[in-house]
């Protein structure tokens, strides 16, 4: 990418001769992978909905599977952010929401029930990605109640505070006579 | 030489790339001997400020010994001399520069005709800050090439650890603008959103203008410390709630100023439903800001009191309370930071040992880990508020 981003670049400023070891580990690069994937599904959802209830035998269920592919774009977004392992998460969960509604359709009188089933298996193989890359990605900051280096001794000033405080007084005491004859002149009191 | 190189959200590589050149008469080139994290770098790691494009050098708090100059610097500098680099790259010769609005400067943004229609009219050249301010490399790197060297440059004796002097660069004049824009009188409360680096600078300095009382804001219990020591009463926010302690604290009057230092990435909690509706906004790119801590300000400041803005916002903010803002006289100002304006009286402080802001350092790491450092900083593990890195 880098390499386009030099053709924009301006001439002598300098360029990557070697790269470094990349921060993003492959369950980032996973996340990455399933919100893309989760946009792509909820786009189809939401525009072919008839398609996906034909294939599964589950005429007149168009409304759910539209909100379904709303439900995909919106989690596909948070896996795409910086807020990923939420929006990994929040498909864990999704995956749960398609497999009750996949099993709802499971009935004897169900021409596609074959279909049903093979849409499960993929459910729960996804179901099961996802909720590996969320373990992953778990965010790495220390919990409110972790132990904590704290800085009382910190205050910057090497003469202590008082000593600022004290300054400052006097150096607003100097200038307060001078404000007070500015204010005489406007008719302040 | 090494750099550490954007390359994409969240993926900073420390990479080998060409040293930096001489382009202009006016350049010079500074062997970087000490370099920062600032938070406004975070956004940048978070690519919610746009306009980086991989392959772009991060960093804008850097200095170094000059080890080459342009023809056309002019005497003002020389081989050998030791300068902290600004984050604004000024003209001095301008309207604004001699206005001394040194970050709007008129001339150095190489990049303006993005700028002028982002913002309407261009605004200085940063240093490893996006394409809209100039595209030009950052100081987090071995090497730097300073442009317009003759005004970009803040000279700095021999004697001082860099550690006292590097945030000249930045986060101190930051701090302290943040604070002299608040027009301190002896009888004011200054309530401070955000002890992170700026905020701690930002309470210093408004105890340094002799404010009567300070109250700084935050929820992490080490950047709380900090504030305290330097002088403030603390608030957190995921505890108690501001709005009412600020009450108890002004005898129901509210602070008579107000400081963010948060800017566009304020803290997200359910109990604040704005937060969650702002970062969802953000995601799909409906709204660039969460200007929660804006919100709060304008609601608790006192009538006729002063809005200071330190921390950076990007673009579009949404429900900002204009009501409460024009109906109860209040006065907003902003910017980043007109960091030559402040230099001589901020250098003097520190020669005189009225205030040492290395205090404010909590890690110094070679360059090599930087990529590292930024995420223990965006994670505040290991209680990190400020990281310095060593080339």
């Amino acid at each position: 990418m880098f390499h386009f981003s030099n053709i924009v670049r301006t001439k002598g400023d300098p360029k990557i001769v070697e790269g470094g070891p990349s921060l993003k580990q492959p369950a980032d690069q996973l996340a990455r992978a399933l919100g893309w994937f989760s946009i792509g599904l909820g786009v189809f959802e939401l525009f072919a909905p008839r398609r996906v209830t034909e294939t599964l035998g589950m005429e007149g269920h168009e409304t759910l599977v539209r909100a379904f592919g709303v439900r995909e774009i919106l989690t596909g977004i948070m896996s795409l952010s910086v807020e990923k392992n939420a929006g990994l998460w929040a498909r864990v969960g999704g995956d749960g929401l398609d497999a009750a509604a996949l099993l709802s359709g499971l009935t004897a009188d169900n021409p596609k029930k074959g279909n049903i089933a093979l849409a499960l298996l993929t459910v729960g193989g996804i179901a099961a990605l996802d909720y590996r890359t969320a373990q992953d990605t778990r965010p790495q900051r220390p919990p409110r109640d972790a132990r904590r280096k704290l800085y009382p001794r910190r205050s910057g000033f090497p003469k202590g505070i008082e000593s600022v405080r004290t300054a400052a007084r006097q150096i607003a005491a100097l200038a307060r006579p001078n404000e007070m004859k500015q204010g005489d002149a406007r008719g302040v009191p | 030489m090494k750099a550490l190189v954007w390359h994409g959200k969240e993926d900073i590589r420390c990479d080998t790339v060409t040293d930096p050149e001489i382009q202009d008469p006016r350049d010079a080139i500074v062997k970087v001997t000490s370099c920062a994290i600032c938070g406004s770098d975070l956004h940048l790691f978070h690519n919610f400020i746009p306009g980086m494009l991989p392959g772009d050098i991060m960093g804008h708090e850097t200095m170094g010994e000059v080890v080459e100059v342009g023809s056309g610097v002019n005497g003002k500098l020389k081989k050998g001399d030791r300068i902290v680099v600004p984050f604004t790259i000024i003209c001095g010769e301008c309207d604004q520069c001699r206005r001394g609005n040194f970050s709007v400067c008129e001339t150095t943004n190489r990049k303006r005709h993005l700028a002028d229609k982002v913002f309407g009219h261009t605004t200085a050249g940063l240093f490893g800050y996006t394409h809209l301010t100039g595209g030009y490399p950052g100081g987090q790197a071995e090497y730097l090439r300073v442009p317009f060297a003759n005004a970009t440059h803040i000279k700095v004796p021999a004697g001082i650890p860099d550690e006292q002097l590097l945030f000249l660069s930045d986060i101190f004049p930051t701090g302290w603008q943040a604070a002299v824009q608040c027009d301190i009188e002896p009888t004011d409360t200054v309530a401070i959103w955000g002890c992170g680096p700026v905020g701690q600078m930002a309470i210093r300095s408004a105890i340094l203008l002799g404010a009567n009382q300070v109250i700084a804001i935050d929820c992490l219990p080490e950047r709380l410390s900090m504030a305290e020591a330097g002088g403030a009463t603390t608030i957190d926010f995921e505890t108690e709630s501001v709005v009412e302690r600020l009450q108890e604290l002004t005898d129901g009057k509210g602070p008579e100023k107000c400081i963010d230092c948060v800017g566009m990435e304020s803290h997200v909690m359910p109990s604040l439903p704005d937060t969650l509706l702002d970062r969802a906004k953000q995601m799909v790119m409906a709204e660039s800001d969460r200007p929660h801590v804006l919100r709060e300000m304008i609601y608790v400041c006192r009538p006729g009191g002063i809005i200071s803005v330190a921390g950076v916002y990007s673009g579009l903010s949404d429900m900002l309370p204009m009501g409460a803002f024009m109906n109860k006289g209040l006065t907003m100002r902003t910017g980043q930071t007109h960091v030559n304006r402040w230099t001589d009286d901020l250098l003097r402080r520190i020669e005189e040992g009225e205030i040492d802001p290395s205090f404010v350092i909590t890690h110094t790491v070679p360059l090599s880990e930087g990529p590292e450092m930024y995420q223990v900083f965006r994670d505040k593990r290991d209680s990190c508020v400020k990281v310095v890195l060593k080339p």
